[in-house]
């Protein structure tokens, strides 16, 4: 809807100031829309041409075009690429085809849509780069992801919605400290006893234990309440059992979003 | 002048991609002929010579020009749909009939290459001597009835923008058309109340045209009129274009596919 593709069936929006219904056209000089994935190219064109039509689209000046592409080329690193068709360009390459593609016309808000999914963790740690360089630079960035930690990494702000409402809303060490647990323990034990797990869930500032197997161990998931130190007590209920790797953690935004997105399940 | 610019690159694009496939390319070879020796075998038949003969030639290529066209043209947007550039094109910025346009007329263009592959066909395979009177005009004849026939398919096209099986409209018209706008038959041979209908179709009046200009008759009154119905379906599609737009926007059926 922000994009100007959907129209509100209630109610308002407006990006820039702008009124999404009817300032559209004006809206759509100044975002920039990245798909995620494979669509939203033309496969038979070399990605130099797919730039070059969309300059055209966005009514990028004529002299401005070559040299625009030529730094979003340099930008994405697709530079040496761009004469091949886009049908043999990597998902990665594509996907950073796009972020060139959404960024020729210099949107003031650029609209990321998942836009590291299916991408090898080299090329997503490269677009987090390049994300990062354009908040630098001033371009607004709107990013949906289901990538906690990517959120976490990139957004200054994170709304969370669950069945269509915003359920949180604010930056990410504000979220994170809305989750009502405290540390998190994960013990990996080798021979878990039978009663182990009832026997941590009993001890006091204990809130949830999770068990999970993994290859030959048991990974032991204990969610502290507040200011309560769990550690020494755990371990004590697990004398008599091979014990591993302990990690004390504390919450991370996915496990506040798990908490938030429950919470709004249950109301 | 950077509309035209828009219109121009637009369409060089759009035809390099249409050229790619060399499946398609071979189609685009082999179907027109198909029609051409139909229609060549069906005149021989009947005896046809001279002015006829090249009457056929000539409305069997315009036939090549309208069935790119009409074919291609409802299921374009179902193609970009299916790319996912279809909203992108809504998305941006310019008037999306300036987008569509260029499109549509890429289609056109390779249509037109027929005309040359079945008048080559008629005169080496069949041997229908191919004389134009007043070439020039012939040219022009053709180019304008290109154009036309390209903002008729940018008329069907529009309905695809809402509607995901519009994409049949261009194919249950491709045959009425043939026969409608007096492609082999005279308009003055069919029934009096299909007339009408003839005459509000600028393909009649661009066959009429290439008729004229080859047998050295004054083809420009046909061409304005042909000119005239064009820009009154571009006028008709822009409108049409903008009421698709918004409802398929409210309907949220732009990225179905």
């Amino acid at each position: 809807m922000l994009m100007t593709l959907l129209l509100p069936t209630s109610g308002s929006g407006r990006v820039l100031g702008l009124d999404v219904v009817k300032d559209a056209q004006q809206v759509r000089r100044k975002v920039g829309y990245v798909f995620r994935g494979d669509r939203g190219l033309y496969e038979r064109l070399s990605g130099l041409d797919n730039l070059r039509y969309f300059c055209e689209l966005y009514g990028v000046p004529p002299k401005q075009q070559k040299a625009r592409i030529g730094e979003l080329l340099e930008l994405v690193g697709l530079k040496g690429r761009e004469k091949e068709r886009v049908e043999g360009y990597s998902r990665g390459m594509r996907q950073r085809l796009h972020i060139a593609r959404g960024l020729l016309h210099r949107p003031e808000v650029l609209f990321l849509d998942e836009p590291s999914i299916g991408i090898d963790p080299v090329g997503a740690r490269e677009l987090r780069i390049t994300v990062r360089n354009l908040v630098d630079e001033g371009t607004t960035v709107l990013l949906t992801t289901h990538y906690m930690f990517e959120a976490d990494e990139l957004c200054g702000r994170i709304a969370v919605i669950a069945g269509g409402r915003i359920v949180a809303n604010g930056p990410p060490e504000e979220l994170k400290s809305q989750v009502s647990t405290g540390n998190i323990i994960e013990v990996d034990v080798f021979g878990l006893p039978a009663d182990a797990e009832s026997r941590i869930r009993a001890l006091p500032g204990v809130r949830t234990v999770v068990v999970e197997e993994r290859e030959q161990a048991q990974v032991l998931t204990v969610h502290a309440e507040p200011g309560a130190e769990m550690a020494p007590a755990v371990l004590a209920r697990l004398e008599g059992s091979r014990v591993g790797k302990l990690i004390t953690r504390e919450p991370t935004l996915e496990d506040a979003y798990v908490e938030l997105v429950a919470a709004a399940a249950a109301a | 002048m950077s509309v035209i610019r828009l219109l121009g690159i637009s369409w060089w694009l759009q035809l390099k991609m249409r050229s790619r496939s060399a499946f398609d390319g071979l189609l685009s070879i082999l179907w027109p002929l198909f029609f051409a020796t139909s229609v060549f075998l069906m005149f021989r038949q009947a005896s046809a010579s001279g002015a006829a003969l090249l009457s056929a030639a000539v409305g069997a290529s315009v036939m090549g020009i309208w069935s790119a066209v009409s074919t291609t043209a409802s299921s374009v947007l179902q193609m970009e749909r299916r790319l996912g550039t279809l909203e992108l094109l809504v998305a941006a910025p310019r008037p999306f009939a300036l987008l569509l346009v260029p499109v549509t007329l890429s289609m056109a263009t390779i249509g037109a290459y027929s005309m040359i592959v079945t008048l080559l066909w008629g005169r080496f395979v069949f041997g229908i001597e191919i004389a134009v009177r007043s070439p020039a005009l012939f040219v022009l004849s053709t180019l304008v009835t290109v154009l036309a026939v390209a903002i008729f398919g940018f008329l069907l096209a529009v309905a695809s923008v809402r509607y995901r099986v519009a994409w049949a409209l261009g194919s249950a018209l491709e045959a009425p058309v043939w026969l409608i706008c007096g492609f082999l038959v005279a308009v003055d041979d069919l029934p009096g109340w299909v007339r009408p209908i003839s005459w509000l179709l600028a393909p009649t009046w661009g066959m009429s045209a290439i008729r004229a200009s080859a047998q050295g008759r004054n083809p420009l009154g046909d061409i304005a009129i042909c000119l005239s119905l064009a820009a009154v379906y571009m006028v008709v599609g822009i409108v049409l274009s903008r009421l698709m737009i918004n409802s398929a926007r409210a309907h949220a059926t732009l990225a179905l596919t």
